[in-house]
This record gives structure tokens, C-alpha cells and sequence, in this order.
């Protein structure tokens, strides 16, 4: 499973949706995770790639990881997962 | 129903291991937060928190005693010496039955419970100390303070995280009130500062890494502290009878339940044990000149409390005073409700609000008076103070001059 398909599944395990119907484009709000799902969310992708997620729930936009839709958290992901190789 | 006074308080905390010396560390601004001094820290995220300093439990325990305290326990008993020390009574005999013990905690044993579990699991021990149990159980702090003064009166642990504190001063309150008791030794301890306990918090996602800043438009979190304070509520006319010195009056309480949500704050709720509160203390809302906020520096909390208030007070929202100490001594979690109380007592007593320290910018959706970075001097009759829990259980409890 590649980076995209990894985190698509853990955002499609909060959203209760299938991994197929979760869309590039979506926002977390569109997928109907709220804040308690983002932050279950982020652990879920911190124990798939053993990566530190920097997000702080008082302060998202604030934060070091874009949460603005699936495609920025796969690119934050990757860009996590490359900076500590 | 009988009045009910405060004659005695103590407390152990971040800016200071007794009343003088804290109040002295509120009025000038002093941030008792700074970085951890626990085992593990280079493993947490999160690595400030507001630690009681120079702390030698050695200096006031024996080893028998040390075996059998938690560091829960030890502030607690600290803090109740030197409230029943100040309020100058005696619990032997019928005053001994007639009075008793309600604390507040969250973690109660917590830092024991770190400990042992780090020896069986990590360090693969099949054999834990014999009192870990006493030790590390909740009401263990009640349980110890009750036998050091004799208290033998309804006593009881309350556990409502954030709000534990004010639900037990609540609860003597109301036990004076009604006459179930003539003195209550009442307040709240908390020491979850030890890696797990750090490191639930972290999970969460709602402490700043860089310290709390209440009502700030650039707050990031919470930040812990640890910490206890206890106080001596007693009937009022046998507190006259005695002569003795009256720090203030308890004239209010109120207590809710939001029933929405385990972590989102409510401010319905909130207001309703706000205007609860001041309804229990017959007082017209214009009243209240101080509030000690609740005020976390999470940006769910300080927005919804400031909503809340100018819901209760309308117009004279602008008019009264509101401050977070948790700015400089952090979240005392279960304890928290008790430390702040005695920022109350400063400002109804001597007449000196503390401050919000950290404040560096205004934030329209907090836009109340709430006394940045420098205390102030001002005549308060009545000061309430905002207790609202995880769990949506809020708790708000009001002082008047005595």
C-alpha cells in the first residue's frame, strides 16, 4: 500500500465510509470528521508511519501539517515520512 | 439555614508552598511555569508544566508516612495544616464528629500507579510495596487528612476532573448550610506531573508547548500544574462564638450537567451554573465585581466562557473584572478549583485582583475586562469562580466580604 492509500484508509476508518468513495478533494469537515475524528485521525497516520505529527487542535491552520483536504495530509505525510529518512 | 465563613486556608503549589507567599506570586504577576523536571521528558512533546519547586517531601514526612503518601496526599495534608492551623480549631470531641473532609482529585495516586505499573511492566517485577493500594487510591488524601485532625464527619473524594474542586467546596458548603456539619476541611489536591500523565494529556492535542496564555488571541493550550488547597468552611456564628478571624463568606453555589459532549464545552451550561450560583447567593448579577475564570487558553474554553458570562451579566459584563490564574500556576486539574479560590479571597478581602498574565493579544470573541499582565487594586464585594470539567460538569461557587 502506498502513502496515499495508507492515510486515505485511516481517514475513511473515522468518516465510517468506504476508502473508494473518499475523494482527493475532501475536507475532513466534508467527510464529517470533527475534531475529536482529526485528532484520532493523526495518531492513526503517526502509528502507521512512526512519524510525529506536529497539529495542535487549539491552533489547525496553525500547525506545521496541512489538514485542508485528503491531498494536503497525504503531502504532509510524505513530506514527514521523507524528512526522517 | 446558617451563613457559612472561611476561617482558614492553605495551599502548596506552583508559585509557592503557602497563602503568603502565593498571593504575593498573584499580585505580582510571577509564572510559576517552566520546563519538566521528570523522568523520561526527552520521550514527551509537551515539556513545560507547573512543577512545585524545592519540594523535599523528607522535610515534613517521616519514611512510614513517605511509604504511604503519594505526592497527592502530601499536598493535601501540607495545605490542610496550614488551613486548620490558621482557623485555630480543635476536632476533639462532638466537633471532631460534626466535621469532616471533602477534597477534590482527578488522578488521585497517579504518580504511584506511573511508578508501579513502569516496575511490572517495564521492568518486569513480579512484586509491587505492600501499600500500593492505600496509596495510590483516590480518597487516600481525605482519608489521611481526616486522620491527622480527628475529622470523624461525613468525608468523601470527589472526582470530577476539572471541576473536582468546586464540587467538593460545593458539597461543604451546602453540608454547613444545612447543618449536617459545623466545619468542613474542604478543597483539592492533584499531582499527575509523571510521564503518563503527561503523556495522556499530549494525546489529546490541546497543550501549548510554550506556555498558557488565557483569553489571547495567539493561545495554543493548556499547560498542567500540580498543587493543592484546602480550606476550613465553618457555621459562621460558631465562628463569631470563638472569636475567630473570617477570611470571607461562602454565599453561592451551583452545579450542572451540559448532557452533549466529553470534551466541547457548553456555553448553556456554563452560563446556567454561572447565574445558578449567583441566584443560590440571593444577589442581584451586578454584584459580582470579579470572576475567576476558568480559562484554560484552549480555544474551545475561553471563548465559550466569555460567551457564557456576557449571556449571565449582560451590560455589566463591561463593567466586571475577570482573570485566569491558570496563566501562571497552569491547570491544577482536580486541585485547580481550590488554588483559585484563594485568588477570590485576595480580591473580596484584601481587594486585589490577580492578573492574566501571558496576555500579549486582544481577541474579539474575549473581549472582556480580564485584567492583563498587572494586578489592580479595586473594592470587589462578591467574586465567583468558573469551574467547568471534561465530561460537560460545571461548577461555580461564590465569596462575599465578610
Amino acid at each position: 500500500m502506498n502513502t496515499q492509500d495508507k492515510v486515505v484508509a485511516i481517514i475513511a476508518e473515522q468518516a465510517l465510509m468506504d476508502p473508494s468513495d473518499i475523494k482527493l478533494t475532501d475536507t475532513p469537515e466534508m467527510l464529517g470528521i470533527d475534531s475529536m475524528g482529526l485528532v484520532e485521525s493523526i495518531f492513526g497516520i503517526e502509528e502507521a508511519f512512526d512519524i510525529i505529527v506536529p497539529f495542535n487542535a487549539n491552533e489547525p491552520s496553525e500547525s506545521d501539517f496541512d489538514i485542508s483536504s485528503v491531498a494536503a495530509i497525504v503531502k504532509a505525510v510524505e513530506r514527514l515520512v521523507a524528512a526522517q529518512a | 439555614m446558617r451563613r457559612v465563613v472561611i476561617t482558614g486556608a492553605g495551599t502548596i503549589n506552583p508559585l509557592g508552598h503557602d497563602v503568603a507567599t502565593t498571593l504575593e506570586a498573584m499580585r505580582e504577576g510571577r509564572c510559576g511555569i517552566g520546563p519538566l523536571d521528570i523522568r523520561d521528558v526527552d520521550r514527551l512533546q509537551i515539556k513545560i508544566g507547573g512543577q512545585v519547586r524545592d519540594y523535599d517531601e523528607t522535610a515534613h514526612f517521616n519514611r512510614q508516612q513517605i511509604t504511604l503518601y503519594d505526592r497527592f496526599t502530601q499536598f493535601a495534608l501540607l495545605a490542610a495544616r496550614e488551613a486548620i492551623g490558621q482557623s485555630g480549631l480543635q476536632f476533639d470531641g462532638a466537633l471532631g464528629d460534626k466535621s469532616g473532609v471533602i477534597l477534590g482529585t482527578s488522578g488521585g495516586g497517579l504518580t504511584t500507579q506511573d511508578e508501579n505499573f513502569r516496575a511490572v511492566y517495564e521492568e518486569g517485577k513480579n512484586r509491587v510495596h505492600p501499600f500500593i493500594v492505600p496509596k495510590l487510591m483516590n480518597n487516600a488524601a481525605v482519608s489521611q487528612v481526616s486522620m491527622e485532625w480527628n475529622l470523624r464527619g461525613p468525608s468523601f473524594t470527589v472526582a470530577t476532573a476539572c471541576a473536582s474542586s468546586n464540587h467538593a467546596m460545593g458539597q461543604a458548603f451546602n453540608m454547613v448550610r444545612c447543618g449536617m456539619a459545623t466545619a468542613m476541611v474542604t478543597g483539592g489536591s492533584e499531582s499527575m506531573l509523571c510521564f503518563g500523565g503527561i503523556k495522556a494529556w499530549e494525546g489529546l492535542r490541546v497543550m501549548s508547548k510554550d506556555g498558557c496564555r488565557p483569553f489571547s488571541a495567539n493561545r495554543n493550550g493548556m499547560v498542567q500544574g500540580e498543587g493543592a488547597g484546602v480550606f476550613v468552611f465553618e457555621d459562621r456564628d460558631h465562628a463569631m462564638a470563638r472569636g475567630a478571624e473570617i477570611l470571607c463568606e461562602v454565599v453561592g453555589f451551583a452545579m450542572c450537567s451540559d448532557a452533549s459532549d466529553i470534551v466541547m464545552p457548553s456555553k448553556e451550561g456554563a452560563a446556567r451554573a454561572i447565574a445558578g450560583a449567583v441566584a443560590d447567593a440571593q444577589i442581584p448579577t451586578n454584584a459580582v465585581g470579579y470572576i475567576n475564570a476558568h480559562g484554560t487558553a484552549t480555544a474551545a474554553n475561553d471563548k465559550t466562557e466569555c460567551a457564557a458570562v456576557r449571556d449571565v451579566f449582560g451590560t455589566h459584563a463591561d463593567d466586571l473584572m475577570i482573570s485566569s490564574t491558570k496563566s501562571m500556576h497552569g491547570h491544577l486539574i482536580g486541585g485547580t478549583g481550590a488554588v483559585e479560590l484563594l485568588a477570590c479571597i485576595m480580591a473580596v478581602r484584601d481587594g486585589v485582583i490577580a492578573p492574566t498574565i501571558n496576555y500579549e493579544q486582544p481577541d474579539p470573541e474575549c473581549a472582556l475586562d480580564v485584567v492583563p499582565n498587572t494586578a489592580r487594586e479595586a473594592k470587589v464585594d462578591v467574586a465567583i469562580s468558573n469551574a467547568f470539567a471534561f465530561g460537560g460538569l460545571n461548577a461555580v461557587i461564590a465569596l462575599r466580604t465578610a
